[in-house]
């Protein structure tokens, strides 16, 4: 396990060192200074202003914000929408596919705009190439930038001395895209080519294999979608195994390169935020936190892996490493990423909201599968989604300042403004929504045969863990799957490869996604209105400190306190179950 | 409203072509001058006839004379992909281990006396993620290469440094698990000492 640790040991170095000058660039790109990008794309973004007729100087308040954000989304909702009904007479569509049932498409459309990115179908099997680039990658792109375009609108909240802009959310989202996820994703996407990654618009190749038997090979766009799949954490594969496909992830230095795309912007985040409120202490501060909480996931995944499972004990295999062998729960994984490189993805993965994976999580053991379970009971803070865990773990920092507040007897203030009964209000609802939505909505399904319909693990422990873990991960925009659920359905492509037929959890997924993204989005924007007019005091005496290790030791404590008091109960019938017993069901 | 309108329409259409249709469309030229090998699949051919990629692994179930690739849910489908999605507990997966694990033994142990079942490394009997697993441990390669040895009548170092010839080692000695490319494997056993 020795190799294992220092594989896990060297990402998270990369990781803390590219936080830094990865979180100035975004500062700069955010507070519209030139960066050395800015020759190149500075005339493209002026023609952008011009072609979308918005001045980008115009500051908005925190509705107008609002407003621009959601019009924008419910056309690219319709649009994509469009494309995936449309399917039968769109170019680049050289397998002659048709459009799948429109209540799929209802899921998938509200899946990529809201940067979740769940997958009822597989994509080699259901979608044309020209859906897969110019319907989902687009949306790749956009619902990142969305995302972190109301991180910066919240930031720009909290430290406005007065006065009721929060910027313009045209010109946030055009400077993320041209200076941020497009550059980056042209780069990595040429560097996945280089390294096996394929990209071609061709027919699926048959090949008459050495043995004598033939094989069917997908081909298409992959490394282009790749790229940004994992740098928006988007997480929708290309191939339906995700990112497990030898063709979207060739090679243990891939799988470290693409692991490096999905949390290099949540966590050089952080740093930007410190670097925009006027003290990087604040930033490590909150960095500090998600890094804790996230390397106790990652260092129980790989424990629990390289244990194995009851049934694989039981059916009398050694799951001991020797010479030559992993060892470990190999069930479900690839050789070439072995046990340490599929625990850290699985923990990677799970606390952003990518939800690509490289292992089957169904397949994971019963303490491994519980920690996807955890990272999303956190509501996505760990990291979290481009933007979206920046701008959540906010919220669970307002919370621990009013709690920190009370418990000491002031006024809780964060940043010199205070925090009063209307941002605590919208605090709690943001806070509480996504839980709440979570609660319902897999209680629903598992009350109901409309529900019991998509389970494949069967009315047992693992068929409460799909339920739950469904939607968890939609709710939260995450996007992984315990991937039997519903995935034995589609005619004529059996396994997980499509969902046709269950228009229930179709909808009620999609409409979760959807309430689970926008939702919280207007209480943040709306907090960060009511903060970008309060004055700031200068701290006194009295005033709790937030960049100190008591505060992160706080704010661990909080984030904990209310996955664990929300879902605790859940997680015993299903996770909790699996990680104790060694029977078998 | 209608200016959010307006500009929302505008900025949805402009976005799809440019970061829906340009970009891809240019990383794909540029992939298909740079590297087109790569950018197509990474194909290998004996004699100039096509007979695999070199990243997707093949089934040779049956055919005692070639080296094994790992379980499959797909039967190394390459063009619809799925999980096992066998969980922890279940039933099913204890059962597909323990019919693996008889297969193995059954297939390996005659030519290789000393084998037991504690020495059967977990790739060998476990379904991979995406079905067509291009590699296989080395230590499950060193078991098989006592059967490719004795049917192809080669002896056995000459198999175990063809292995080494085609394990794809970790990058840098560091980031990756070392795998045997089976069908790379295979097409050099097949050269080293064809079937008639």
């Amino acid at each position: 396990m020795a190799q294992g640790w220092l594989q896990i040991a060297i990402f998270l170095a990369v990781l803390v060192a590219l936080v830094k000058p990865v979180g100035i660039y975004m500062a700069r790109v955010f507070s519209n200074q030139r960066v050395f990008l800015s020759p190149v794309v500075g005339p493209i973004e002026r023609l952008a202003y011009k072609v979308l007729r918005v001045r980008p100087d115009e500051g908005q308040d925190w509705k107008e914000y609002a407003r621009s954000l959601i019009v924008f989304s419910l056309l690219s909702w319709i649009g994509l929408y469009l494309i995936l009904r449309t399917q039968g007479v769109q170019p680049f569509n050289p397998q002659g596919f048709h459009s799948a049932p429109w209540d799929l498409n209802f899921n998938t459309a509200s899946s990529f705009v809201t940067n979740t990115n769940w997958q009822y179908y597989g994509g080699e099997a259901t979608l044309t190439y020209f859906a897969q680039m110019a319907g989902l990658a687009v949306q790749n792109f956009v619902s990142a930038a969305v995302g972190i375009a109301v991180v910066v609108a919240l930031i720009r909240g909290i430290v406005a001395r007065s006065g009721r802009e929060i910027g313009n959310f045209w010109q946030d989202l055009v400077r993320v895209l041209l200076y941020i996820l497009l550059p980056v994703s042209i780069i990595a996407a040429l560097f996945l080519v280089s390294q096996g990654v394929i990209q071609n618009l061709d027919h699926y190749t048959v090949i008459h294999t050495l043995s004598g038997g033939t094989q069917t090979l997908a081909q298409g766009p992959v490394a282009s979608q790749e790229a940004i799949k994992e740098l928006g954490t988007n997480g929708g594969g290309f191939f339906n195994v995700n990112s497990s496909h030898p063709f979207e992830n060739p090679s243990g230095l891939t799988n470290f390169v693409e692991l490096l795309l999905i949390l290099v912007i949540p966590a050089s985040l952080t740093y930007t935020y410190g670097r925009m409120v006027g003290s990087q202490r604040q930033g490590w501060a909150i960095f500090a936190a998600m890094f804790v909480l996230f390397v106790g996931g990652v260092a129980v995944v790989y424990m629990a892996e390289q244990h194995g499972t009851p049934a694989q004990h039981l059916a009398g295999l050694h799951n001991h490493a020797f010479h030559g062998s992993t060892g470990g729960n190999m069930e479900g994984k690839e050789q070439r990423f072995g046990i340490a490189g599929s625990s850290l993805w699985t923990a990677v993965t799970t606390v952003t909201s990518c939800g690509a994976v490289n292992a089957a999580f169904e397949s994971l053991s019963g303490l491994g599968g519980a920690v996807p379970f955890v990272n999303l009971g956190f509501s996505e803070v760990v990291f979290g989604g481009v933007g979206a865990g920046l701008y959540s773990m906010l919220l669970y920092v307002l919370l621990a300042v009013f709690i920190g507040g009370l418990m000491v007897g002031r006024t809780p203030e964060y940043l010199g403004k205070k925090i009063q009964a209307r941002e605590i209000k919208l605090v709690s609802l943001g806070v509480l929504l996504t839980p709440l939505v979570v609660l319902l909505s897999s209680g629903i399904a598992s009350a109901t045969t409309l529900g019991k319909r998509s389970l494949f693990a069967g009315v047992n422990p693992q068929g409460f863990s799909e339920t739950l873990y469904a939607y968890l991960s939609q709710a939260n925009n995450n996007g992984s799957a315990f991937a039997g659920y519903t995935g034995f359905v589609q005619p004529h492509a059996p396994g997980n490869a499509g969902a046709y037929g269950i228009s229930f959890a179709d909808l009620l997924g999609g409409a979760v996604m959807l309430g689970a993204r926008f939702a919280p989005i207007l209480f943040v924007l709306a907090i960060a209105g009511a903060l970008a007019g309060k004055r700031v005091s200068p701290p006194g005496l009295g005033t709790m400190r937030t960049d100190n290790p008591t505060f992160v030791f706080l704010l661990v404590g909080v984030v904990i306190l209310v996955g664990a008091l929300t879902f605790f109960p859940a997680l015993l019938l299903g996770p909790v179950v699996q990680s104790l017993t060694t029977r078998l069901f | 409203m209608r200016r959010d309108l307006l500009t929302a329409a505008i900025a949805v259409v402009v976005m799809t072509v440019v970061l829906g249709v340009v970009y891809p469309l240019a990383i794909t030229g540029i992939s298909q001058v740079v590297v087109p090998g790569k950018a197509n699949g990474s194909k290998v051919s004996i004699d100039g006839r096509v007979v695999g990629s070199s990243l997707i692994g093949q089934d040779f179930e049956g055919k005692p004379a070639y080296f094994q690739s790992r379980p499959s849910a797909t039967e190394y489908s390459g063009d619809v992909t799925y999980f096992s999605n066998l969980g922890p507990n279940s039933v099913e997966a204890r059962e597909a281990v323990r019919k693996n694990l008889a297969a193995y033994m059954a297939r390996e142990k005659p030519y290789d006396r000393g084998l037991s079942k504690d020495q059967v490394p977990v790739d060998a009997v476990t379904e991979s993620a995406s079905g067509v697993d291009p590699h296989i441990s080395q230590a499950n390669a060193w078991i098989q290469a006592h059967r490719i040895a004795a049917v192809r009548g080669l002896p056995l170092a000459k198999v175990d440094d063809l292995i080494s010839a085609h394990t794809d080692g970790r990058f840098l000695g560091l980031l990756g698990e070392p795998g045997v490319n089976v069908l790379q494997l295979n097409i050099a056993v097949e050269k080293e000492a064809p079937l008639r």
